[in-house]
Protein backbone atom coordinates (compact mmCIF):
# COMPACT_ATOMS: atom_id res chain seq x y z
CA UNK A 1 0.00 0.00 0.00
CA UNK A 2 2.47 2.58 1.37
CA UNK A 3 5.00 1.45 -1.61
CA UNK A 4 2.40 1.60 -4.76
CA UNK A 5 1.17 5.66 -3.00
CA UNK A 6 4.94 7.00 -2.64
CA UNK A 7 6.25 7.62 -6.31
CA UNK A 8 2.72 9.77 -6.78
CA UNK A 9 3.41 11.77 -4.16
CA UNK A 10 6.80 12.51 -4.81
CA UNK A 11 6.17 13.24 -8.59
CA UNK A 12 3.82 15.96 -7.62
CA UNK A 13 5.98 17.36 -4.46
CA UNK A 14 9.13 17.69 -7.01
CA UNK A 15 7.91 20.72 -8.62
CA UNK A 16 8.12 23.01 -5.79
CA UNK A 17 11.34 21.58 -4.05
CA UNK A 18 12.34 21.97 -7.78
CA UNK A 19 11.56 25.90 -7.77
CA UNK A 20 12.89 27.04 -4.11
CA UNK A 21 15.42 24.50 -2.76
CA UNK A 22 17.44 26.06 -0.69
CA UNK A 23 14.56 27.14 1.43
CA UNK A 24 12.60 23.72 2.25
CA UNK A 25 16.41 22.73 2.92
CA UNK A 26 17.20 24.33 5.64
CA UNK A 27 13.73 24.94 7.27
CA UNK A 28 12.01 21.47 6.87
CA UNK A 29 11.42 20.83 10.69
CA UNK A 30 11.67 17.48 10.44
CA UNK A 31 15.41 16.68 8.62
CA UNK A 32 16.61 13.98 6.80
CA UNK A 33 19.94 13.32 8.54
CA UNK A 34 18.23 12.06 11.59
CA UNK A 35 17.79 9.10 9.92
CA UNK A 36 21.08 8.56 9.27
CA UNK A 37 22.86 7.57 12.10
CA UNK A 38 20.09 4.51 12.41
CA UNK A 39 20.22 3.86 8.52
CA UNK A 40 24.50 3.49 8.76
CA UNK A 41 24.16 0.88 11.32
CA UNK A 42 21.17 -1.06 9.93
CA UNK A 43 22.79 -0.68 6.64
CA UNK A 44 26.26 -1.54 7.19
CA UNK A 45 25.40 -4.44 9.84
CA UNK A 46 22.04 -6.30 8.19
CA UNK A 47 20.78 -4.83 5.07
CA UNK A 48 24.73 -5.49 3.49
CA UNK A 49 25.07 -9.20 5.57
CA UNK A 50 21.79 -9.92 4.22
CA UNK A 51 22.15 -9.35 0.60
CA UNK A 52 26.25 -10.56 0.45
CA UNK A 53 25.04 -13.95 1.86
CA UNK A 54 23.52 -14.39 -1.65
CA UNK A 55 26.63 -14.17 -3.43
CA UNK A 56 28.52 -15.80 -0.56
CA UNK A 57 26.26 -18.77 -0.46
CA UNK A 58 27.45 -19.42 -3.84
CA UNK A 59 31.03 -19.66 -2.98
CA UNK A 60 33.14 -21.59 -1.22
CA UNK A 61 34.64 -19.47 1.20
CA UNK A 62 37.35 -18.63 4.76
CA UNK A 63 36.12 -15.24 5.15
CA UNK A 64 39.26 -13.73 3.23
CA UNK A 65 39.17 -15.48 0.11
CA UNK A 66 36.32 -17.22 -1.97
CA UNK A 67 36.15 -19.68 -4.72
CA UNK A 68 32.84 -19.48 -7.09
CA UNK A 69 30.94 -23.02 -7.27
CA UNK A 70 27.69 -22.22 -7.84
CA UNK A 71 24.49 -24.38 -6.65
CA UNK A 72 26.91 -26.74 -4.90
CA UNK A 73 25.85 -25.63 -1.40
CA UNK A 74 22.42 -25.60 -1.97
CA UNK A 75 22.63 -29.01 -3.50
CA UNK A 76 24.49 -30.46 -0.13
CA UNK A 77 21.69 -28.91 1.47
CA UNK A 78 19.09 -30.95 0.15
CA UNK A 79 20.88 -34.22 -0.59
CA UNK A 80 22.54 -35.07 3.00
CA UNK A 81 20.13 -36.63 5.23
CA UNK A 82 21.77 -34.46 8.02
CA UNK A 83 20.67 -31.47 6.15
CA UNK A 84 17.71 -32.38 5.16
CA UNK A 85 16.56 -33.25 8.57
CA UNK A 86 17.39 -29.79 9.62
CA UNK A 87 15.02 -28.62 6.69
CA UNK A 88 12.19 -30.56 8.50
CA UNK A 89 12.54 -30.11 11.65
CA UNK A 90 12.35 -26.59 11.52
CA UNK A 91 8.86 -26.81 9.73
CA UNK A 92 7.65 -28.87 12.38
CA UNK A 93 9.22 -26.75 15.41
CA UNK A 94 7.76 -23.74 13.72
CA UNK A 95 4.38 -25.16 13.31
CA UNK A 96 4.13 -26.90 16.30
CA UNK A 97 5.35 -23.99 18.67
CA UNK A 98 2.47 -21.62 16.78
CA UNK A 99 -0.59 -23.78 16.63
CA UNK A 100 0.15 -24.85 20.24
CA UNK A 101 0.60 -21.18 21.07
CA UNK A 102 -2.51 -20.24 19.54
CA UNK A 103 -4.12 -22.77 20.85
CA UNK A 104 -3.40 -22.59 24.24
CA UNK A 105 -3.62 -18.58 24.30
CA UNK A 106 -6.66 -18.38 23.38
CA UNK A 107 -7.89 -20.66 25.85
CA UNK A 108 -6.17 -19.56 28.75
CA UNK A 109 -7.04 -15.55 27.47
CA UNK A 110 -10.44 -16.33 27.73
CA UNK A 111 -10.30 -17.90 30.82
CA UNK A 112 -8.40 -14.75 32.46
CA UNK A 113 -10.63 -12.53 31.05
CA UNK A 114 -13.91 -14.51 32.48
CA UNK A 115 -14.97 -14.09 35.82
CA UNK A 116 -12.61 -16.41 37.76
CA UNK A 117 -10.74 -15.59 41.34
CA UNK A 118 -7.01 -14.58 41.04
CA UNK A 119 -6.94 -13.46 37.53
CA UNK A 120 -3.78 -11.15 38.47
CA UNK A 121 -1.58 -13.98 40.08
CA UNK A 122 -2.44 -16.24 37.30
CA UNK A 123 -1.43 -13.76 34.56
CA UNK A 124 1.74 -13.09 35.99
CA UNK A 125 2.93 -16.60 36.69
CA UNK A 126 2.41 -17.33 33.44
CA UNK A 127 3.76 -14.52 31.76
CA UNK A 128 7.19 -14.49 33.95
CA UNK A 129 8.81 -17.44 32.20
CA UNK A 130 9.07 -15.07 28.71
CA UNK A 131 11.09 -12.76 30.43
CA UNK A 132 13.81 -16.47 31.73
CA UNK A 133 16.35 -16.56 29.53
CA UNK A 134 15.72 -19.47 26.93
CA UNK A 135 19.69 -21.15 28.18
CA UNK A 136 17.95 -21.05 32.22
CA UNK A 137 15.15 -22.61 30.95
CA UNK A 138 16.49 -25.08 28.93
CA UNK A 139 18.85 -26.23 31.76
CA UNK A 140 15.92 -26.77 34.21
CA UNK A 141 14.23 -28.30 31.33
CA UNK A 142 17.38 -30.67 30.98
CA UNK A 143 17.19 -31.41 34.47
CA UNK A 144 13.25 -32.13 34.92
CA UNK A 145 12.96 -34.35 31.81
CA UNK A 146 16.05 -36.72 33.06
CA UNK A 147 14.63 -39.59 31.94
CA UNK A 148 16.26 -41.87 35.05
CA UNK A 149 15.20 -39.54 37.85
CA UNK A 150 13.42 -36.53 36.68
CA UNK A 151 10.87 -34.84 37.86
CA UNK A 152 8.67 -34.97 35.37
CA UNK A 153 9.15 -38.91 34.85
CA UNK A 154 8.61 -39.28 38.63
CA UNK A 155 5.27 -37.92 38.41
CA UNK A 156 3.62 -39.38 35.51
CA UNK A 157 5.20 -42.60 36.81
CA UNK A 158 2.97 -42.13 40.40
CA UNK A 159 -0.25 -41.78 38.26
CA UNK A 160 0.84 -45.10 36.10
CA UNK A 161 2.07 -43.46 33.07
CA UNK A 162 5.25 -44.61 31.77
CA UNK A 163 6.84 -41.30 30.32
CA UNK A 164 9.69 -41.51 27.42
CA UNK A 165 13.05 -40.03 27.13
CA UNK A 166 12.50 -36.99 26.65
CA UNK A 167 15.32 -35.30 25.21
CA UNK A 168 17.32 -38.88 25.15
CA UNK A 169 15.03 -40.51 22.86
CA UNK A 170 14.96 -39.62 19.20
CA UNK A 171 11.56 -39.75 18.14
CA UNK A 172 11.09 -36.71 21.32
CA UNK A 173 13.84 -34.95 21.13
CA UNK A 174 12.55 -32.36 18.76
CA UNK A 175 8.91 -32.71 20.77
CA UNK A 176 10.23 -32.04 24.08
CA UNK A 177 12.08 -28.95 23.00
CA UNK A 178 9.14 -27.51 21.60
CA UNK A 179 7.08 -27.88 24.25
CA UNK A 180 9.45 -25.88 26.24
CA UNK A 181 9.42 -23.26 24.12
CA UNK A 182 5.36 -23.58 24.28
CA UNK A 183 5.66 -23.52 28.07
CA UNK A 184 8.35 -20.21 27.83
CA UNK A 185 6.17 -18.43 24.83
CA UNK A 186 2.37 -19.00 25.94
CA UNK A 187 2.64 -16.42 28.91
CA UNK A 188 3.08 -14.11 25.62
CA UNK A 189 0.45 -15.10 23.57
CA UNK A 190 -2.27 -15.19 26.66
CA UNK A 191 -1.29 -11.39 27.20
CA UNK A 192 -1.69 -10.63 23.34
CA UNK A 193 -5.07 -12.81 23.40
CA UNK A 194 -5.88 -10.77 26.67
CA UNK A 195 -5.13 -7.48 24.82
CA UNK A 196 -7.38 -8.44 21.79
CA UNK A 197 -10.59 -9.40 24.00
CA UNK A 198 -10.36 -6.67 26.14
CA UNK A 199 -10.64 -4.57 23.00
CA UNK A 200 -13.98 -6.36 22.08
CA UNK A 201 -16.92 -3.95 23.18
CA UNK A 202 -18.69 -5.44 26.01
CA UNK A 203 -22.17 -4.86 24.31
CA UNK A 204 -21.54 -7.51 21.67
CA UNK A 205 -21.54 -10.03 24.28
CA UNK A 206 -24.51 -8.74 26.18
CA UNK A 207 -26.14 -8.65 22.90
CA UNK A 208 -25.72 -12.57 22.13
CA UNK A 209 -26.36 -13.52 25.63
CA UNK A 210 -30.35 -11.13 25.23
CA UNK A 211 -30.40 -13.38 22.29
CA UNK A 212 -29.62 -16.76 24.40
CA UNK A 213 -26.64 -17.38 22.68
CA UNK A 214 -24.38 -20.11 24.67
CA UNK A 215 -21.00 -19.45 25.49
CA UNK A 216 -19.61 -21.33 22.87
CA UNK A 217 -21.37 -20.06 20.07
CA UNK A 218 -20.77 -15.80 21.23
CA UNK A 219 -16.95 -17.77 21.53
CA UNK A 220 -17.20 -18.57 18.23
CA UNK A 221 -19.15 -15.96 16.53
CA UNK A 222 -17.47 -13.01 18.73
CA UNK A 223 -14.69 -13.29 20.19
CA UNK A 224 -13.08 -15.85 17.72
CA UNK A 225 -13.49 -13.09 14.45
CA UNK A 226 -13.06 -9.96 16.76
CA UNK A 227 -9.64 -11.28 18.20
CA UNK A 228 -8.61 -11.73 14.52
CA UNK A 229 -5.72 -8.59 14.71
CA UNK A 230 -3.97 -10.80 18.35
CA UNK A 231 -4.49 -14.06 16.32
CA UNK A 232 -2.64 -12.74 13.56
CA UNK A 233 0.02 -11.40 16.06
CA UNK A 234 0.22 -14.61 17.53
CA UNK A 235 0.88 -16.41 14.91
CA UNK A 236 3.33 -14.36 12.70
CA UNK A 237 5.56 -13.94 15.80
CA UNK A 238 5.55 -17.25 16.84
CA UNK A 239 6.23 -18.41 13.92
CA UNK A 240 9.33 -16.29 12.86
CA UNK A 241 9.96 -17.31 16.62
CA UNK A 242 10.09 -20.67 16.13
CA UNK A 243 11.72 -21.18 12.68
CA UNK A 244 14.82 -18.90 13.74
CA UNK A 245 14.73 -21.06 17.14
CA UNK A 246 18.17 -21.70 18.13
CA UNK A 247 19.11 -20.80 21.31
CA UNK A 248 16.34 -23.51 23.40
CA UNK A 249 17.47 -26.39 20.82
CA UNK A 250 21.24 -25.40 21.31
CA UNK A 251 20.90 -25.62 25.56
CA UNK A 252 18.98 -28.38 25.60
CA UNK A 253 19.85 -31.32 22.90
CA UNK A 254 22.23 -29.47 20.52
CA UNK A 255 20.44 -30.89 17.76
CA UNK A 256 21.07 -34.13 19.17
CA UNK A 257 20.36 -37.67 19.53
CA UNK A 258 22.77 -37.41 16.19
CA UNK A 259 21.16 -34.82 14.40
CA UNK A 260 17.19 -35.81 14.86
CA UNK A 261 15.97 -32.66 16.65
CA UNK A 262 18.52 -30.59 14.56
CA UNK A 263 16.96 -27.16 13.02
CA UNK A 264 18.07 -24.86 9.98
CA UNK A 265 19.25 -22.32 12.78
CA UNK A 266 21.65 -25.22 14.64
CA UNK A 267 22.71 -26.48 11.52
CA UNK A 268 23.96 -23.28 10.49
CA UNK A 269 25.78 -22.75 14.05
CA UNK A 270 27.49 -25.87 13.34
CA UNK A 271 28.83 -25.43 9.73
CA UNK A 272 30.57 -22.03 10.90
CA UNK A 273 32.01 -23.91 13.57
CA UNK A 274 33.41 -26.16 11.26
CA UNK A 275 34.18 -23.95 9.04
CA UNK A 276 32.34 -24.22 6.10
CA UNK A 277 31.62 -20.77 5.72
CA UNK A 278 29.70 -20.94 2.07
CA UNK A 279 27.31 -23.75 3.55
CA UNK A 280 26.49 -21.83 7.13
CA UNK A 281 25.56 -19.05 4.63
CA UNK A 282 23.84 -21.03 2.66
CA UNK A 283 21.70 -22.14 5.30
CA UNK A 284 21.03 -18.52 6.22
CA UNK A 285 19.66 -18.10 2.25
CA UNK A 286 17.48 -21.37 2.88
CA UNK A 287 16.25 -19.90 6.16
CA UNK A 288 15.73 -16.61 4.72
CA UNK A 289 14.06 -17.83 1.99
CA UNK A 290 11.52 -20.35 3.88
CA UNK A 291 10.85 -17.77 6.71
CA UNK A 292 9.57 -14.71 3.81
CA UNK A 293 7.71 -17.31 2.13
CA UNK A 294 5.82 -18.26 5.05
CA UNK A 295 5.40 -15.36 6.88
CA UNK A 296 4.69 -12.71 4.06
CA UNK A 297 1.65 -14.31 2.64
CA UNK A 298 0.50 -15.43 5.61
CA UNK A 299 0.45 -11.75 6.89
CA UNK A 300 -1.18 -10.36 3.93
CA UNK A 301 -3.63 -13.19 4.03
CA UNK A 302 -4.47 -12.86 8.12
CA UNK A 303 -4.44 -8.55 7.40
CA UNK A 304 -7.11 -8.57 4.28
CA UNK A 305 -9.43 -10.62 6.22
CA UNK A 306 -9.08 -7.76 8.26
CA UNK A 307 -9.69 -4.89 6.34
CA UNK A 308 -12.75 -7.07 4.88
CA UNK A 309 -14.95 -6.59 7.80
CA UNK B 1 -25.65 -20.87 41.09
CA UNK B 2 -23.44 -21.68 37.84
CA UNK B 3 -21.35 -18.27 37.83
CA UNK B 4 -20.03 -19.15 41.50
CA UNK B 5 -19.28 -22.53 40.60
CA UNK B 6 -17.35 -21.21 37.39
CA UNK B 7 -15.64 -18.20 39.11
CA UNK B 8 -14.47 -20.67 41.87
CA UNK B 9 -14.15 -24.04 40.53
CA UNK B 10 -12.40 -23.23 37.54
CA UNK B 11 -10.50 -20.52 39.15
CA UNK B 12 -9.23 -23.04 42.19
CA UNK B 13 -8.65 -25.82 38.77
CA UNK B 14 -6.56 -23.02 37.28
CA UNK B 15 -4.57 -22.41 40.20
CA UNK B 16 -4.14 -25.98 40.82
CA UNK B 17 -2.98 -26.36 37.16
CA UNK B 18 -0.77 -23.10 37.27
CA UNK B 19 0.67 -24.23 40.53
CA UNK B 20 2.56 -27.76 38.37
CA UNK B 21 2.71 -26.23 35.57
CA UNK B 22 4.75 -23.39 36.39
CA UNK B 23 5.31 -22.53 40.62
CA UNK B 24 7.06 -25.94 41.08
CA UNK B 25 9.52 -25.89 37.81
CA UNK B 26 10.79 -22.67 39.39
CA UNK B 27 10.55 -23.38 42.54
CA UNK B 28 12.51 -26.12 41.84
CA UNK B 29 15.47 -23.92 40.38
CA UNK B 30 15.67 -21.70 43.21
CA UNK B 31 15.84 -25.32 45.86
CA UNK B 32 18.37 -26.79 44.05
CA UNK B 33 20.57 -23.66 43.81
CA UNK B 34 20.49 -23.90 47.45
CA UNK B 35 21.20 -27.82 48.02
CA UNK B 36 24.31 -29.04 48.76
CA UNK B 37 25.82 -31.34 45.81
CA UNK B 38 25.06 -34.76 46.35
CA UNK B 39 21.21 -33.48 46.97
CA UNK B 40 21.03 -31.67 43.76
CA UNK B 41 22.35 -34.45 41.77
CA UNK B 42 19.24 -36.42 42.52
CA UNK B 43 17.12 -33.74 41.03
CA UNK B 44 14.46 -34.09 43.60
CA UNK B 45 11.35 -32.03 45.06
CA UNK B 46 12.73 -31.88 48.35
CA UNK B 47 13.21 -29.18 51.22
CA UNK B 48 17.06 -28.69 51.12
CA UNK B 49 18.33 -30.69 54.22
CA UNK B 50 21.19 -27.90 54.41
CA UNK B 51 20.81 -25.06 53.13
CA UNK B 52 24.26 -23.62 51.11
CA UNK B 53 23.30 -20.84 49.96
CA UNK B 54 26.41 -18.38 50.82
CA UNK B 55 28.58 -21.54 49.75
CA UNK B 56 27.38 -21.74 46.71
CA UNK B 57 26.85 -18.27 45.96
CA UNK B 58 30.91 -17.92 46.53
CA UNK B 59 31.84 -20.83 44.96
CA UNK B 60 29.73 -19.51 41.17
CA UNK B 61 30.91 -16.41 41.48
CA UNK B 62 34.97 -17.25 42.27
CA UNK B 63 34.57 -20.23 39.89
CA UNK B 64 37.13 -19.71 36.49
CA UNK B 65 38.56 -16.37 38.25
CA UNK B 66 35.52 -14.17 38.69
CA UNK B 67 34.15 -15.24 35.72
CA UNK B 68 30.71 -14.34 36.25
CA UNK B 69 32.03 -11.52 37.77
CA UNK B 70 33.17 -9.93 34.75
CA UNK B 71 30.18 -11.49 32.59
CA UNK B 72 28.31 -9.74 34.96
CA UNK B 73 29.79 -6.17 34.07
CA UNK B 74 29.66 -7.33 30.50
CA UNK B 75 26.33 -7.53 29.85
CA UNK B 76 25.49 -4.68 31.82
CA UNK B 77 27.70 -2.29 29.92
CA UNK B 78 26.54 -3.94 27.17
CA UNK B 79 22.58 -3.66 27.44
CA UNK B 80 23.18 0.29 28.80
CA UNK B 81 24.80 1.10 25.89
CA UNK B 82 22.78 -0.16 23.17
CA UNK B 83 19.64 0.36 24.67
CA UNK B 84 20.34 4.20 25.12
CA UNK B 85 21.77 4.06 21.50
CA UNK B 86 18.31 2.45 20.40
CA UNK B 87 16.34 4.62 22.33
CA UNK B 88 18.01 7.68 20.64
CA UNK B 89 18.46 6.53 17.13
CA UNK B 90 15.01 4.66 17.07
CA UNK B 91 12.91 7.64 18.35
CA UNK B 92 14.82 10.02 15.84
CA UNK B 93 13.93 7.82 13.02
CA UNK B 94 10.69 7.41 14.30
CA UNK B 95 9.62 10.97 14.45
CA UNK B 96 10.78 11.94 10.94
CA UNK B 97 8.94 8.65 9.83
CA UNK B 98 5.80 9.69 11.34
CA UNK B 99 5.80 13.50 10.80
CA UNK B 100 7.47 14.16 7.56
CA UNK B 101 5.38 12.08 4.34
CA UNK B 102 8.19 11.64 0.84
CA UNK B 103 9.29 9.07 -1.05
CA UNK B 104 11.32 7.68 1.73
CA UNK B 105 8.39 6.36 3.82
CA UNK B 106 8.20 3.72 1.56
CA UNK B 107 11.25 2.22 1.65
CA UNK B 108 11.68 2.95 5.43
CA UNK B 109 8.62 1.19 6.21
CA UNK B 110 9.90 -1.92 3.64
CA UNK B 111 13.06 -1.70 5.68
CA UNK B 112 11.59 -2.12 8.90
CA UNK B 113 9.11 -4.72 8.29
CA UNK B 114 12.42 -6.23 6.81
CA UNK B 115 14.39 -6.27 9.77
CA UNK B 116 11.15 -7.68 11.68
CA UNK B 117 10.94 -10.73 9.75
CA UNK B 118 14.32 -11.87 8.02
CA UNK B 119 16.85 -13.79 10.06
CA UNK B 120 20.21 -12.21 10.15
CA UNK B 121 22.38 -13.76 7.39
CA UNK B 122 25.29 -14.53 10.64
CA UNK B 123 28.86 -15.28 8.39
CA UNK B 124 28.28 -12.22 6.24
CA UNK B 125 27.78 -10.42 9.24
CA UNK B 126 31.24 -11.21 10.87
CA UNK B 127 32.65 -10.22 7.27
CA UNK B 128 31.64 -7.40 7.71
CA UNK B 129 32.37 -6.57 11.31
CA UNK B 130 35.94 -7.95 10.86
CA UNK B 131 36.33 -5.70 7.78
CA UNK B 132 35.53 -2.73 10.29
CA UNK B 133 37.68 -4.45 12.67
CA UNK B 134 35.07 -4.70 15.22
CA UNK B 135 34.61 -8.54 15.24
CA UNK B 136 34.82 -9.86 18.77
CA UNK B 137 34.82 -6.49 20.57
CA UNK B 138 32.17 -5.46 22.54
CA UNK B 139 31.58 -2.10 20.83
CA UNK B 140 31.08 -4.80 17.69
CA UNK B 141 28.47 -6.38 19.38
CA UNK B 142 26.21 -3.35 21.41
CA UNK B 143 25.89 -2.08 16.91
CA UNK B 144 24.78 -5.59 16.26
CA UNK B 145 22.08 -5.32 19.29
CA UNK B 146 21.52 -1.69 17.84
CA UNK B 147 20.74 -3.11 14.44
CA UNK B 148 19.31 -5.90 15.23
CA UNK B 149 16.69 -3.82 17.52
CA UNK B 150 15.93 -0.93 15.66
CA UNK B 151 12.80 -2.21 14.24
CA UNK B 152 11.08 -3.19 16.75
CA UNK B 153 12.13 0.26 18.72
CA UNK B 154 11.01 2.27 15.57
CA UNK B 155 7.50 0.51 15.38
CA UNK B 156 6.92 1.50 19.49
CA UNK B 157 7.99 4.83 18.92
CA UNK B 158 5.88 5.37 15.57
CA UNK B 159 2.78 4.05 17.12
CA UNK B 160 3.48 6.64 20.05
CA UNK B 161 4.18 9.69 18.13
CA UNK B 162 1.05 9.60 15.80
CA UNK B 163 -0.69 10.76 19.50
CA UNK B 164 1.30 13.46 19.90
CA UNK B 165 -0.51 16.79 18.13
CA UNK B 166 1.28 18.15 15.48
CA UNK B 167 0.60 21.73 16.79
CA UNK B 168 3.11 21.31 19.20
CA UNK B 169 6.01 21.02 16.75
CA UNK B 170 4.21 24.22 14.64
CA UNK B 171 4.29 26.17 17.94
CA UNK B 172 8.01 25.48 18.71
CA UNK B 173 9.05 26.05 15.16
CA UNK B 174 7.11 29.24 15.05
CA UNK B 175 9.08 30.12 18.27
CA UNK B 176 12.31 29.69 16.42
CA UNK B 177 13.52 26.27 17.74
CA UNK B 178 15.56 24.07 15.35
CA UNK B 179 14.86 20.77 14.66
CA UNK B 180 17.81 19.26 16.98
CA UNK B 181 16.18 21.11 19.83
CA UNK B 182 12.88 20.63 18.97
CA UNK B 183 13.64 17.22 19.16
CA UNK B 184 15.70 16.73 22.03
CA UNK B 185 13.63 19.53 24.11
CA UNK B 186 10.46 18.96 22.82
CA UNK B 187 9.38 16.13 21.45
CA UNK B 188 11.41 13.73 23.27
CA UNK B 189 10.61 14.25 26.96
CA UNK B 190 6.81 13.35 25.56
CA UNK B 191 7.94 10.03 24.78
CA UNK B 192 8.84 9.01 28.70
CA UNK B 193 6.24 6.49 28.59
CA UNK B 194 7.01 4.69 25.46
CA UNK B 195 10.60 5.22 26.31
CA UNK B 196 10.48 3.07 29.39
CA UNK B 197 8.28 0.52 27.63
CA UNK B 198 11.22 0.52 24.89
CA UNK B 199 14.16 0.51 27.49
CA UNK B 200 12.56 -2.80 29.85
CA UNK B 201 11.48 -4.73 26.96
CA UNK B 202 14.98 -4.46 25.04
CA UNK B 203 16.99 -4.62 28.02
CA UNK B 204 15.41 -7.65 29.15
CA UNK B 205 15.86 -9.14 25.66
CA UNK B 206 19.52 -8.31 25.11
CA UNK B 207 20.20 -9.30 28.92
CA UNK B 208 19.10 -12.59 28.03
CA UNK B 209 20.59 -12.84 24.56
CA UNK B 210 22.30 -16.23 23.83
CA UNK B 211 22.80 -16.16 20.28
CA UNK B 212 24.67 -13.30 19.18
CA UNK B 213 27.59 -13.33 22.03
CA UNK B 214 27.70 -16.34 20.63
CA UNK B 215 28.74 -15.69 17.35
CA UNK B 216 30.13 -12.43 17.32
CA UNK B 217 31.73 -12.43 20.82
CA UNK B 218 33.11 -15.54 21.17
CA UNK B 219 35.90 -15.97 23.74
CA UNK B 220 36.23 -15.95 27.47
CA UNK B 221 37.51 -12.80 28.33
CA UNK B 222 34.13 -10.70 26.67
CA UNK B 223 32.02 -13.70 28.00
CA UNK B 224 28.30 -12.45 28.87
CA UNK B 225 25.84 -13.71 31.43
CA UNK B 226 24.12 -15.69 29.07
CA UNK B 227 27.62 -16.99 27.66
CA UNK B 228 28.95 -17.85 30.95
CA UNK B 229 26.12 -19.74 31.94
CA UNK B 230 26.48 -22.14 28.63
CA UNK B 231 29.71 -22.78 28.93
CA UNK B 232 29.16 -24.08 32.54
CA UNK B 233 26.70 -26.43 31.70
CA UNK B 234 29.42 -28.39 30.28
CA UNK B 235 31.79 -27.69 33.03
CA UNK B 236 29.38 -28.46 36.00
CA UNK B 237 27.34 -31.27 34.85
CA UNK B 238 27.46 -32.87 37.90
CA UNK B 239 27.50 -29.67 40.20
CA UNK B 240 23.54 -28.91 39.33
CA UNK B 241 23.73 -26.93 42.62
CA UNK B 242 26.21 -24.46 41.40
CA UNK B 243 24.71 -24.47 37.89
CA UNK B 244 21.44 -23.63 38.78
CA UNK B 245 22.92 -21.03 41.24
CA UNK B 246 24.43 -19.28 38.17
CA UNK B 247 20.64 -19.94 36.56
CA UNK B 248 19.14 -17.91 39.85
CA UNK B 249 21.72 -15.12 39.97
CA UNK B 250 21.23 -14.26 35.93
CA UNK B 251 17.46 -14.35 36.87
CA UNK B 252 17.07 -11.58 39.12
CA UNK B 253 18.17 -8.73 36.89
CA UNK B 254 14.66 -9.60 34.40
CA UNK B 255 12.77 -10.35 37.52
CA UNK B 256 13.28 -6.85 39.30
CA UNK B 257 12.50 -5.59 35.83
CA UNK B 258 9.60 -7.40 35.98
CA UNK B 259 8.42 -6.68 39.48
CA UNK B 260 8.27 -2.95 38.61
CA UNK B 261 7.19 -3.03 35.07
CA UNK B 262 5.40 -5.52 34.54
CA UNK B 263 2.50 -2.80 33.13
CA UNK B 264 5.31 -1.29 30.70
CA UNK B 265 6.92 -4.68 29.41
CA UNK B 266 3.18 -6.26 28.74
CA UNK B 267 2.40 -2.95 26.67
CA UNK B 268 5.59 -3.39 24.52
CA UNK B 269 4.98 -6.92 24.20
CA UNK B 270 1.27 -7.09 23.05
CA UNK B 271 1.69 -3.36 20.50
CA UNK B 272 0.07 -4.18 17.71
CA UNK B 273 -2.38 -6.82 18.65
CA UNK B 274 -5.60 -4.57 19.01
CA UNK B 275 -4.52 -2.40 15.57
CA UNK B 276 -3.04 -5.72 13.90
Amino acid sequence: MTLNTAPTATAVRQVPQAAQPKRRKGKSAYPYWFYLPAAVIYTALFLVPTVVSFFFSLTRWNLNEFTFIGLDNFVQFFQEPALIRGLTNTFIYGIVTSVLKVVLGMLLAVLLTSQIIARGYLRSVMFFPVLLSSIGVGIVFTALMDPRNGMINEGLAAIGIQGPAWLTDPAWALLSVALVDVWKGVGLATVIYIAGIVSIPQEYFEAAKMDGASSFKSFFNITLPLARPATATVIILSLIGGLRSFDLIWAMTKGGPGFTSDVIASVIYKQYQAGFYGLSTAGNVVLFLIVTAIVLPLSMFLNRKEVEQ
Amino acid sequence: MTTALKRYGLGVLAIAVSIVVFIIPLLFMVLTAVKDRKEAAKLDFAWPTNFQFVENFTAVLSARKFMLVTAFINSTILTVVSVTILVILAAMVAWVLQRRKSRWNGVANFLILSGLIIPPAIVPTIWVLQGMGLFKTLPGLILIEVAFGLSFCVMLFRAFIASIPKELDEAAVIDGCGPVRLFFRVIFPLLRSVIVTVIVVQSVHIFNDFQNPLYFLPGDANATVQLTLFNFQSQFTTNYNLLFMNILLITVPPFIMYLFFNRQIVAGMTAGAVKG
